[in-house]
């Protein structure tokens, strides 16, 4: 997982499946670099993740409730197939912003 | 009825095998000719299943997880997923969407994701004894 830092935005490039196993370092790494930067922005780019299940919206719930800590917001990116699939059915939307690519 | 086809396999509920457990099933599934989208759906249904067997089924302890796949002529799939774990006392409540004894990080959406991604799911629960989540799923033929 790489992440990137400018003007108070913070983006976390997630890799790999996400499921209840992998979700707790992923976790982790994010809280730690939201923590030090608390970014009124965070980024979760979803790009290269080829599968999630329910844990990936803990996750994201998760997250939503550490950025309100500081008033900071969570935006979901590059989401495809079974994910869109995942974030449409858990209602997530309504904490998360969602960024589609135009086009 | 007779299944043409069926996989079974046993493992402990180590987290780590929740990709081993999804990736296996839909290995076995592949001589359907899935369209993705399906074998995506079945394996995150799976995927839910095997996690509410590990986390809630056995919580701090180990024990073990039975997988159950059984092709049927026709396309029609079903998957058992059964631990031996401490059961459900309310399955009507443990379904609704939301409602979690996980804490704080889990979303609580393991049985509305396996309602929604699959054709039917079936649980059946001794307190004590273990639950057992039957999804069932139809593959459209490609041939």
């Amino acid at each position: 997982m790489q992440f990137f830092y400018e003007e108070g935005v913070l983006t976390a490039k997630l890799a790999g499946e996400i499921d209840h196993h992998s979700a707790r370092e992923i976790r982790e790494l994010i809280d730690d670099h939201s923590r030090r930067k608390k970014p009124y922005c965070l980024r979760l780019d979803f790009t290269n993740v080829p599968f999630m299940d329910s844990s990936g919206i803990g996750l994201i719930l998760g997250r939503v409730r550490l950025l309100q800590l500081w008033r900071g917001r969570v935006v979901l990116c590059g989401l495809s197939g079974n994910l869109n699939k995942m974030v449409e059915l858990s209602g997530v939307s309504g904490v998360a912003a969602i960024e589609r690519r135009a086009g | 009825m007779k299944p043409i086809n069926k996989l079974e396999i046993k493992f402990p509920s180590n987290s780590v095998n929740e990709g081993f457990a999804r990736a296996a099933v839909s290995a076995f599934l592949s001589q359907l000719d899935p369209t993705l989208g399906e074998l995506t759906d079945l394996k995150t249904a799976v995927s839910e299943a095997v996690t509410n067997a590990i986390v809630h089924g056995y919580k701090e302890e180990l024990g073990p997880v039975y997988i159950t796949v059984k092709i049927f002529e026709g396309g029609k799939v079903t998957v058992r997923v059964r631990d031996k774990g401490c059961g459900i006392p309310d399955i009507p409540k443990a379904m609704e969407p939301l409602y979690t004894t996980g804490g704080e990080e889990r979303a609580g959406l393991g049985f509305a994701v396996m309602q929604s991604f699959c054709d039917s799911v079936r649980v059946t629960s001794k307190v004590g004894k273990g639950v057992s989540v039957t999804l069932c799923k139809h593959f459209e033929s490609r041939v």
